[in-house]
């Protein structure tokens, strides 16, 4: 059985003046354990929000999405609680998506403890668990009494990324996950991700822009345009025998090292 | 235009003294481009933050250095003075686009502010060029989109509204924070492209921040590397690619992922970023060195920059500038 199945989602939000946004107009598509499907598309093409439908933060306007085989939205909420620590989100935006009252220790131990509950109460169990996740992430575990304002936008990326791991989910759907990495660091979280991919069985949705990180990390990929998906296919694929022209356009944009400095321009 | 010399931004914490930015020097022309890339961490962007004194004060404190522009301290010139030049001559793309965006108020109204607050221009003539705006930097709908709020927008948009935002009043040196993160390939050429007409057309000066090295190679003519809040290389742009002289530089080059095969695991850098609240005596990427190129790394006095030959400066380290040390062991 497929690990996920998204059915028909739609997602319509009232715009300006009595439009509306066909934010997600119509997705379906199902993923295997184990799978990495790379989703990318245009700015505003209904990536996050495609992401967020998935994880039930927000109410669909309509279509189903089943979490091995069961529809979340017909549970109980005390079910679809416990349910929800196996499928993490690393939100496009770290700052937004971290509690800026609670030190770093505060939010991992508490995503720790959903997963461990017996961990909540013994401190240096705690401890050494936010330090081993921190140091998994490249930061450096003696800034865990820190606030999120403390770090560097890298720093918060990473400590989002860290939060999505503590409750070892089943599914991530990462939005944008290493936009804001240098590439070394970006490389250290790759390498973080797959290795979770082969040895846990991690299925992941990888949302970027960066599409040369994407034909790394994913085996398939899905394009989506205005709300649609429009092309998917083995990674290798989609890349060297693009048939949508959006997707060629995409890939033709990619910049290249090349020296344009008196001409600023990066195609 | 703007020369920034020996800046050293710290910050108080209970945990001790966090040296963000140690002594970074910088100098911009009109027109000209100026690339900042360097490690998660290492002072990039309370580097920018300084120059238009945006830091919490305290925790953060100017231990040293200065910031010229137009013959005028900006490090210690009055509020009132540098609240005119802040968003009027010196725009701002911040790296995080909700921390510059006010969720209560739409888009409308941020983007026309600055146009009647600094420029005195009508509240028509305004929304005009805020339509106009937010158009150029690929915003489809924008008349109808401007009366949005920021968190109806999508994450690269309101990227873009930040941006549309920053060069609006048409400022004569803008700082972009990792501009393009959230944007799709095709958005970014634009938005770039924008940015490259305003240098022609205005003589923009830009500083760009960026970890994506084939941005800034396309962007930048000149750039400044960063490692621990220091500045390890700096040279114009072909030069800094086509010859890195400090490890540190080389070894970011390596971890290109466009470079490498799928199924390996990624080149990274070993070890950990500097602590910069327990700064070494000596040479700071000397731990992320190979044990042979380590034992040659200064150890009790800091690297100074010299110059390497005329444009091309690079932090005085025998175990990092030799690059025959790079894979020994
Ligand atoms: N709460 C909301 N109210 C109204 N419109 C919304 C809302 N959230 C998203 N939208 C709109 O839905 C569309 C899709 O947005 P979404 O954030 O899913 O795009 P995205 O593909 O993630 O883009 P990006 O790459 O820029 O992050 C956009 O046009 C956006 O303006
Ligand atoms: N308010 C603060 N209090 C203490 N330390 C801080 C504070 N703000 C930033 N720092 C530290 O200063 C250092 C430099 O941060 P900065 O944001 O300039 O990094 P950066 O080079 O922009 O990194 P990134 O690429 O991740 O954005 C970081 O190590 C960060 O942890
Ligand atoms: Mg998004
Ligand atoms: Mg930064």
């Amino acid at each position: 059985m497929a690990l996920l199945e998204v059915d028909s989602l739609v997602k319509h939000f009232p715009g300006p003046r009595g439009r509306t946004v066909k934010a997600v107009d119509g997705v379906t598509f199902s993923l295997e354990r184990g799978q990495v499907l790379g989703l990318v598309g245009e700015s505003g093409c209904g990536k996050s929000t495609l992401s967020r439908l998935i994880l039930q933060l927000l109410p669909p306007t309509s279509g189903r999405v089943l979490l091995e085989g069961e529809c979340l939205s017909s549970l109980p909420p005390a079910v679809v609680r416990r349910r929800r620590l196996d499928f993490q989100m690393v939100f496009q935006d770290p700052y937004a998506s971290l509690n800026p009252r609670l030190t770093v220790f505060s939010t991992l131990s508490e995503a720790i403890a959903a997963r461990h509950p017996g961990m909540a109460g013994n401190r240096t169990a705690c401890t050494e668990a936010v330090a081993a996740l921190m140091r998994r992430v490249g930061l450096d575990a003696r800034a865990m009494r820190k606030y999120p304002h403390e770090f560097s936008g890298g720093q918060r990326q990473r400590i989002a990324i860290a939060r999505a791991l503590a409750p070892e989910p089943r599914l991530i759907i990462a939005d944008e996950p290493v936009s804001a990495l240098d590439v070394s660091i970006q490389s250290q979280i790759l390498n973080l991700l797959q290795g979770l991919v082969r040895d846990l069985g991690l299925t992941m949705i990888f949302v970027s822009h960066d599409l040369s990180v994407v034909k790394y990390i994913a085996d398939d990929i899905t394009v989506m345009y205005q709300g649609k998906l429009v092309e998917t296919g083995p990674a290798e694929e989609v890349f060297h025998h693009p048939r949508e022209s959006y997707t060629r356009r995409l890939l033709e944009a990619v910049p290249r090292i090349r020296f344009g400095g008196d001409r600023f321009s990066s195609g | 235009m703007l020369s920034v010399e020996n800046l050293q931004t710290f910050f108080h914490t209970r945990e001790g003294v966090v040296r963000a930015v140690d002594g970074v020097s910088l100098e911009l022309s009109k027109g000209g481009s100026l690339g900042i890339v360097g490690e998660s961490g290492s002072g990039k962007s309370v580097t920018c933050y300084s120059l238009l004194r945006l830091l919490p004060m305290p925790p953060a404190r100017f231990e040293g250095g200065s910031a010229g522009f137009e013959g005028r301290d900006l490090l210690t010139m009055p509020v009132k003075e540098l609240r005119a030049i802040r968003g009027r001559r010196i725009g701002m793309i911040f790296q995080d686009p909700m921390t510059s965006l006010n969720p209560y108020l739409r888009v409308s109204t941020q983007l026309t502010e600055p146009l009647r607050v600094h420029l005195g221009i009508g509240k028509a003539g305004a929304l005009d060029q805020a339509v106009a705006a937010l158009q150029a930097v690929g915003i489809a709908d924008a008349e109808q989109r401007i009366h949005s709020y920021p968190h109806e927008f999508s994450g690269g948009m309101r990227q873009r509204v930040m941006i549309a935002m920053a060069l609006i009043t048409r400022p004569d040196i803008l700082i972009a924070d990792e501009p393009t993160t959230a944007l799709d390939v095709t958005v970014q050429k634009q938005v770039l492209d924008l940015i490259g007409r305003r240098r022609e057309d205005l003589g923009t000066a830009v500083i760009f921040i960026s970890h994506d090295l084939a941005v800034v190679s396309g962007v930048c003519d000149y750039v400044h590397v960063m490692y621990g809040g220091r500045v390890v290389e700096a040279a114009p742009v072909r030069e800094l690619f086509e010859n890195p002289l400090h490890a540190y530089t080389r070894a970011l080059q390596r971890s290109i992922p466009a470079l490498q095969e799928k199924g390996k695991p990624l080149y990274t850098i070993p070890g950990m970023p500097p602590d910069l609240s327990r700064p070494s005596p000596g040479c700071a990427f000397a731990p992320r060195r190979p044990a042979r190129a380590r034992a040659t790394c200064l150890a009790n006095h800091r690297p100074e920059l010299v110059e390497a030959s005329p444009g091309h400066w690079v932090q005085d380290c025998p175990g990092c500038r030799d690059e025959g040390l790079d894979d020994a062991f």
